[in-house]
């Protein structure tokens, strides 16, 4: 059996619960039993069961009731309804309600196994199903990493060679140069793959919540626990981790995180189980770790632990061949979104995007296409339409009398009039800030 | 904790050959001494008129009470119709890595499918049956090779097409354990 198939028995007969536990435990699947609806619910509310087997007369709610408050829950959850006196009326009433099947006890030992096969086949499926759209919507995103230049060559070979090891990675490079697609890009092209990658955005998450999120918690473990939860670390199992903006993690959760990457296991919060999960840690930062190390501001042992490799995205404007293939990819990706033809760029525009210095890098240029394509004419994307051709003509209508006016007057100002002070400030001499006073009419405020 | 010895207590009339023959293959995958000894249990109070068979779940208890200990493996051997509530029959069933478990010889009898009687396919099917609740005892759940004698069985027929023995891996496991 691939996965441990949960099973929850509900039936006010001791010995029904007694059997088929039994009989479950055998076949290796983890079974717990209740007693009545109202703790099955409760149980459901706390731990999730792939199969649920309920008798259909039990006192207080019934089997029926209870399906149908299982369902509201859950839609896809798996119920088997079990009964000892079957009418045909309450079997098309179970299936209409959503029951996976029903079933008249005794059973004969050959349509349990059956029984159960089958809806384990099932949720083989549901989950197959689920892993292979992750699957299809990452390979997506793996595409948007383009670049012919050198220093993205240089990055695709490392992501190649690192990628089928389980060696740790951090990830460096300016804010919005694309860390979290190598990531995605290094888990797609691992052994790792069929499995999930969880993303853990360590700067959006104060102490108490990271640790919370990364380690899970248990029901009660402080306020507003109200369920058990997973955290990131058993949801990556067997899969990926990646923690971004790794630098910005607390002292105290650097410890933590480093007893974790060496032990592989963990305490979920205010629980006492220990947890092992088989992940593989990515990490990225826009920092400069190293130098953290040596202020003391981030442990030198989590760095080492960490930094197995280290690969750095270059930004936008040292790879200024790949703007057009960027810009062309993105109008193509933007069109489609909006469902409209795919626009030409007007060459002056192409020029002034492939001149500009993108601070924001590729995030920048993305919106920028984007708000290019949204505020265009909707045939051609012109000079016009792109924001920093917007904000020089916004300034544009001041002359540089104007400006030099303004700026002044600010000095002026903020050194209470003082000419020699302002004179300084201004790397002016005095007699030549008196005659720019005069000329732009500038006058001390009254007190 | 040390485990001393299986015990294997037969409920009714047993054949002393067919148990003699069945102690050596016990012996042989566990690696432990087998005793066997005959029981006696009024099994008219385990009977149910309704369903004309006998209550496994209420009669594995009963070995469990009265007749195991923690240092040994304890199987009751019974010729009756074995059931529990929610199935039409069992040949025999045990707690997992418990102490006790129950089989019954009574649906491997040939004889009970319209089939000539045949001694041998009885008593090899009986230590298979045997060998498989033990197992259960000893923490073994239910093993996807069709040659393991942990392969789970709902008809003679899929005895039949089983191993005495343990697999490889399931011998691993009961190593470990």
């Amino acid at each position: 059996m691939a996965k441990k198939i949960s099973i929850l028995i509900v039936d006010d007969e001791e010995s029904v619960r007694d059997s088929l536990y039994n009989w479950f435990i055998e076949d290796g699947y983890h079974v717990e039993c209740a007693e009545d609806a109202k703790k099955a619910l409760s149980m459901l509310q706390s731990e999730s069961f792939h199969i649920i087997l309920a008798d259909i007369k039990m006192p207080g709610m019934d089997g029926l009731e209870m399906l149908k408050r299982i369902k509201s829950l859950k839609s896809d959850a798996i119920v088997i309804i079990m009964t000892a006196f079957a009418t045909v009326d309450t079997a098309v009433q179970a299936l209409k309600d959503g029951a996976f099947d029903y079933v008249t006890k005794p059973f004969d030992p050959d349509d349990l196994s059956h029984l159960i096969r089958n809806a384990s086949k099932q949720i083989t499926l549901t989950e197959e199903n689920e892993i292979l759209k992750d699957k299809v919507t990452l390979l997506e995103n793996v595409e948007d990493m383009i670049g012919q230049s050198e220093a993205m060559q240089e990055v695709f070979k490392q992501i190649e060679s690192v990628a089928q090891s389980n060696a740790s990675v951090i990830i460096t490079g300016e804010s919005g140069t694309g860390k979290e697609l190598v990531a995605k890009a290094i888990h797609a092209n691992s052994s790792r793959k069929f499995f999930p990658m969880v993303s853990v955005h360590c700067g959006a998450l104060t102490e108490s919540l990271l640790e919370s999120e990364l380690f899970g918690h248990e029901k009660g473990a402080f306020t507003g626990a109200v369920y058990n939860r997973k955290g990131r670390f058993e949801m990556a199992d067997s899969g990926t981790i990646f923690l971004d903006e790794i630098a910005t993690i607390s002292p105290k959760m650097q410890v933590e995180l480093l007893r974790v990457l060496e032990t592989k296991s963990f305490v979920r919060v205010g629980g006492n189980k220990e947890i092992s999960s088989d992940f593989r840690v990515l990490c990225a930062t826009n920092r400069d770790l190293k130098s953290m190390v040596d202020k003391g501001l981030f442990r030198e042992d989590l760095y080492y632990r960490l930094n197995v490799v280290n690969i750095n995205v270059p930004p936008l404007r040292n790879r200024i061949e790949d703007i057009p293939l960027l810009i062309d990819y993105f109008i193509k990706k933007c069109c489609n979104s909006m469902n409209r033809p795919i626009l030409p760029i007007e060459p002056a525009a192409l020029k002034r995007m492939e001149e500009y210095a993108y601070p924001g890098n590729i995030r920048e240029l993305e919106n920028m296409v984007e708000r290019a394509i949204v505020v265009g004419n909707g045939k051609k994307i012109m000079l016009k339409d792109l924001p920093m051709v917007k904000e020089r003509m916004s300034t544009s209508f001041e002359s540089l009398d104007d400006l030099g006016k303004k700026h002044i007057l600010a000095i002026l100002n903020k050194y209470g009039w003082n000419i020699t002070v302002s004179a300084k400030a201004l790397k002016l001499d005095r007699v030549t800030l008196y005659n720019k006073i005069k000329k732009y009419g500038l006058t001390q405020p009254k007190q | 904790m040390h485990l001393e010895k299986i015990k294997l207590i037969s409920f009714g009339y047993f054949e002393k050959s067919l148990l003699e023959k069945i102690v050596k293959d016990v012996e042989q995958e566990f690696q432990l001494p087998v005793k066997t000894k005959e029981g006696h249990l009024d099994l008219s109070l385990f009977y149910d008129p309704s369903r004309r068979q006998y209550d496994g779940n209420r009669l594995l208890k009963e070995i469990t009470n009265s007749y195991a200990k923690e240092q040994n493996k304890t199987l009751g051997l019974f010729n009756v119709d074995l059931f529990i509530p929610i199935l039409t029959y069992i040949f025999g069933q045990a707690y997992l890595n418990g102490k006790a478990g129950i089989a019954s010889i009574y649906r491997l009898r040939n004889e009970r499918y319209g089939i000539f009687k045949d001694e041998k396919v009885l008593i090899n099917r009986f230590r298979k049956e045997v060998i498989h609740e033990l197992g259960h005892t000893f923490g073994l759940i239910h093993c996807f090779d069709p040659t393991c004698v942990m392969r789970s069985s709902t008809y003679v027929e899929d005895i039949d097409q089983k191993n005495h023995q343990l697999c490889h891996k399931c011998r691993e496991q009961l190593t470990k354990t």
